[in-house]
């Protein structure tokens, strides 16, 4: 009873928090290694001093202000708080309960399909990734089912893979990113900040059944949008010619074609990789790849455009047939080609924590320590366009900190205090609640009432 | 009964040979008398009643035998490696002796004899090969296309007569996969959408063109049931029986009942034949073969079951009917009964922490193998994926970080039994495989480092003391037929 009435308390604690300003509060993490991702580089022992939420020192020898609050960070290790790359965690509870998933649009659009108004500060899995030292998501619409957490065994196998006609809409629809911090009401901290859309087998698949389709689809969707640009007066007169996608949709691939939104593309042989790149240079596009388990059959031709990658570092069995050439060495040989490689978990629940693991999965095949650290925290960030707030250590920052038992890509490492906007978050979760419950030892009653 | 003399079977065969055709087997008995084997013999040949081939489930040969053969091996000594028997033991610089096919010697003071094979293992990890207790490699091969789609037969609820092993594509590149990661035996289950899935297989994971050629010599069947979600999901989709769970147990009950009733019809008639009087033999029935398999207690249940209360009720039934329950699967909420499975000397298998997918998943917690170790149940990581089995140590690694965060820290001696020595105990082979324990088949991983670490792999593996993958020797990368000329290039760095 003890400790559910601190909880309680905590929990109250925190959301008086929540309503006030950020606190005017001086914080000093001291004594730990900094694997800082910013211009501090990696330091053995030293000191990340927050102020009002932002970070304003990383360093050896940071002189700590006499108001500040230490916490000491010895024999630990300090680093950014994790970035969730491409997740469907804020807008996906339990995957098999269709009414708890809102990471798709469904059949009545496309690229105007915003995640964001799904976005539940509230979900149990928030905490879960939080206490996984995972500080921010960017949440990804998906086509079609969201996750794939199904396991092979379940009974739920469907190969049937083709839509109804007045389904095609290769686009999935566009991105935002979440905060997972503690006590907020509003979960989104940036909206709008790409599209999705995807292409090989499974836009083929959208596109009535072959890439060729999908291509074209995709290329008078893009013109279409241009075209309603230059003739928004036209169309709502009904004076314009007709377009197969709404206004909506229309509206949305706007800053697509303009080159403002980044087109984050699904796609994983390297023939396709390849024609992707070849359409975004003639449209002029703003491209992010997710998946290229054949991205290295073609890591210079990414690297020369300048593209970024999102890698499922686990990702080495031929699937498909569209990821015949799949092995653990893709992060690495990415990164040594140029390629900026964010590493990301499965869609599914090991999401929460995979993508850590991943990394370091990544470091066992070739990717420097130092690129799969950024891999999961800096390049995220940079990726999407956020990294002038999140993503590393260094003055000016968000202060997204996490301080871990140790190194922050081994299995066995956890995290123990988790800092976000300089707020430190509480270390719970339904999962640890339950763990807590049966914890093992006698009771005269049912652990409902513990 | 199960086997009879060879003597007796051709004397049998002799004095009956006349009047049989080229397609029968014979049901005979075994002499009672020893002194005398000749006259029972030919008196129990009078009243032996013969069935044509394969109508009798006890009769000749296991069908499907293995054909499995160990790979040419030789005296080798592991010298100076960092070991963990999953016996309980650690022991830093010690040498384990393999020969034969066999471990004969593991310890620290253990001098590697004149004429071995000196592999120096300074600076490495040994310990027993991986067992993966839930597989579908093969039966769910890569590519995961509907052709090569063979390890759900959605088409009853109980398909008991179903055996994964015919479903086995041996080309699946996932075996390389997994044996890359350290993988040396494997439980093929059939999917989970049925409540009685069909039979397991238990394999040796050695590139083989046959399923029989990787067949674990005298590993017991295991049987795959299933609860709740699947079953009433795939079958009430279909509108009939089972839509619920009170659905599934009923459909369970009724099995059983089924299957006394047929064991029994067996029984008489086998004791009949012995006694020499006339009797006609059951009709045979695959389906009943399985299950009556279980009540006489040579085919293991392995059962797919996530909550607490419904493992209890399965527990309930097992005791209804007479028969043992060997291992609960998933079992996400394993750690809410974690002292019943440790009093019922149940083992459990299940993930770090892959959950919250469905309902029954929901209160899985990555806390879920430290209670249990903690309360003395028999814990197992599984994997049920064709990517998690080759990082098994892995996730054992994070199931060693939870319980270290909750303050039930698990040490590395024990934790590598959850991926070894305890999936052996669950599935029936624990004499001859899961521990680096003399006289047990020499399956040894030789690990780069920790191999509860996210940086160490897997360097060297045999099976039965042969290499069977060498992550420096391409001699010892195998490929699958469908990888050749693909882009791919296979498994291997």
């Amino acid at each position: 009873m003890i400790r559910k009435t601190s909880l309680i308390a905590a929990a109250s604690a925190l959301s008086l928090l929540s309503a006030l300003p950020v606190a005017a509060q001086t914080i000093a993490i001291v004594g730990g290694r900094i694997l800082s991702q910013g211009p501090a580089g990696d330091i053995s022992s030293g000191t990340v001093l927050i102020k009002d939420g932002k970070i304003v020192a990383v360093g050896a020898k940071i002189t700590v202000p006499a108001d500040a609050r230490i916490v000491d960070a010895s024999g630990k290790t300090v680093s950014p708080g994790l970035v969730l790359p491409s997740t469907s965690l804020t807008v996906a509870e339990v995957e098999q309960i269709g009414d708890t998933m809102d990471d798709s649009a469904g059949k009545r659009m496309g690229a105007a399909f915003d995640v964001q108004y799904g976005v539940n500060p509230n979900s149990a899995l928030i905490p879960l990734a939080r206490i996984s030292g995972v500080t921010r998501a960017v949440v990804t619409p998906v086509l079609g089912r969201g996750g794939s957490g199904g396991h092979k065994d379940d009974g739920a196998d469907d190969f049937s893979g083709s839509f109804e006609d007045g389904e095609a809409s290769l686009f999935a629809g566009q991105v935002a990113t979440a905060t997972l911090a503690a006590g907020v009401t509003e979960a989104v901290v940036k909206a709008k900040i790409g599209m999705a859309l995807d292409l090989g087998e499974s836009g083929a698949a959208y596109a009535g059944g072959s890439r060729g389709a999908a291509i074209v689809l995709m290329r008078s969707a893009l013109e279409d949008a241009r075209h309603y640009a230059r003739n928004r007066a036209a169309f709502d007169m009904g004076a314009s010619r007709p377009y197969p996608y709404s206004r909506d949709d229309l509206e949305a691939l706007i800053p697509v074609v303009e080159g403002r939104m980044p087109l984050l593309v699904r796609v994983h042989r390297a023939s396709d990789i390849t024609q992707i790149l070849k359409f975004a240079a003639d449209q002029k596009l703003k491209l992010i790849l997710e998946g290229a388990e054949e991205g290295w059959m073609v890591a210079d031709a990414i690297a020369k455009a300048g593209v970024p990658v999102l890698v499922d570092g686990q990702a080495d069995l031929p699937g498909s047939f569209e990821t015949l050439g799949s092995t653990l060495q893709n992060a690495g040989r990415l990164n040594a080609a140029g390629v900026t490689v964010a590493v990301m978990g499965s869609r599914d629940y090991n999401n929460l924590r995979q993508g850590r693991f991943n990394a370091g999965l990544a470091v066992s095949y070739g990717l420097p320590y130092s690129a799969a650290m950024a891999s999961v925290t800096l390049n995220p960030a940079k990726i999407w366009g956020l990294s002038d707030r999140i993503g590393s250590l260094e003055p000016g920052k968000d202060a997204d900190v996490v301080i871990w038992t140790g190194d922050p890509l081994e299995v066995t490492t956890y995290a123990t205090s988790v800092f976000i906007q300089g707020k430190e978050q509480p270390m719970t979760s339904r999962s640890l609640e339950l763990a807590e419950r049966y914890r093992p030892g006698k009771a005269d009653y049912p652990p409902a009432y513990r | 009964m199960m086997h009879s003399p060879l003597l007796v079977r051709l004397a049998l065969i002799a004095t009956t040979v006349s009047l049989l055709s080229a397609c029968v087997s014979v049901v005979s008995v075994a002499p009672s008398n020893k002194t005398d084997v000749t006259a029972k013999t030919s008196e129990a040949a009078k009243v032996a009643v013969v069935l044509p081939k394969g109508s009798d489930p006890k009769a000749g040969p296991a069908p499907f035998a293995s054909t499995y053969r160990p790979l040419p091996s030789q005296l080798t000594a592991l010298v100076g490696g960092h070991i963990l028997t999953a016996t309980g033991q650690e022991i830093d610089s010690g040498t384990v002796i393999m020969d034969g096919g066999k471990i004969v010697a593991v310890g620290k003071d253990v001098q590697a004899p004149a004429g071995a094979k000196i592999v120096d293992a300074t600076g490495k990890w040994i310990t027993p090969g991986i067992i993966d207790i839930h597989s579908h490699l093969g039966v769910y091969p890569s590519p995961g296309v509907e052709s090569l789609s063979d390890g759900n037969e959605m088409t009853e609820p109980n398909t008991a007569h179903v055996w994964a092993e015919h479903s086995v594509w041996p080309q699946d590149p996932g075996f390389n996969r997994a044996r890359a990661g350290g993988v040396t035996t494997l439980q093929i289950l059939p999917g989970s959408a049925n409540l009685f899935g069909g039979r397991s297989v238990t394999l040796k994971n050695v590139p083989a063109i046959t399923t029989e050629g990787m067949k674990f010599p005298g590993a017991p069947y295991g049987l795959k049931m299933a609860c709740g979600e699947n079953p009433k999901r795939v079958y009430g989709h279909k509108g009939r029986s089972p839509s619920t769970r009170m659905g599934n147990v009923a459909g369970y009950r009724s099995a059983w009942i089924q299957a006394a009733s047929y064991k029994r019809k067996w029984d008489d008639y086998r004791a009949k034949v012995a006694k020499g009087e006339k009797a006609d033999p059951p009709e045979r029935n695959l389906n009943l073969d399985t299950l009556s398999g279980v009540l006489a207690g040579e085919i293991r249940i392995q059962n797919h079951c996530y909550r607490a209360d419904e493992m209890a009720t399965m527990i309930d039934i097992s005791r209804e009917f007479g028969f043992k329950i060997s291992v609960f699967h998933h079992s996400s909420e394993a750690y809410k009964i974690a002292d019943l499975l440790a009093k019922e000397g149940i083992c459990y298998a299940t993930w770090a922490d892959w959950a919250g997918f469905k309902m029954e998943a929901y209160d899985g917690i990555a806390e879920n193998a430290a209670i249990g170790q903690k309360a003395g149940a028999c814990v197992i990581i599984h994997s049920d994926d064709p990517i998690m089995t080759q990082h098994l140590n892995q996730e054992a690694g994070i199931a060693m970080g939870a319980g270290a965060r909750m303050g039930l820290p698990v040490s590395r001696a024990d934790a590598i039994a959850w991926i070894t020595l305890n999936p052996a105990k669950g599935m029936g082979i624990d004499d001859k495989t899961g521990s680096l324990t003399p006289g047990k088949n020499a399956d040894v991983v030789l690990w780069s480092g920790d191999p509860f670490s996210v940086y160490s792999t897997a360097d060297t593996v045999f099976i039965d003391g042969a290499v069977v993958f060498d992550r420096k020797d391409p001699r010892y990368q195998p490929k699958s037929d469908f990888e050749l000329g693909q882009p791919g290039e296979g498994v291997h760095p």
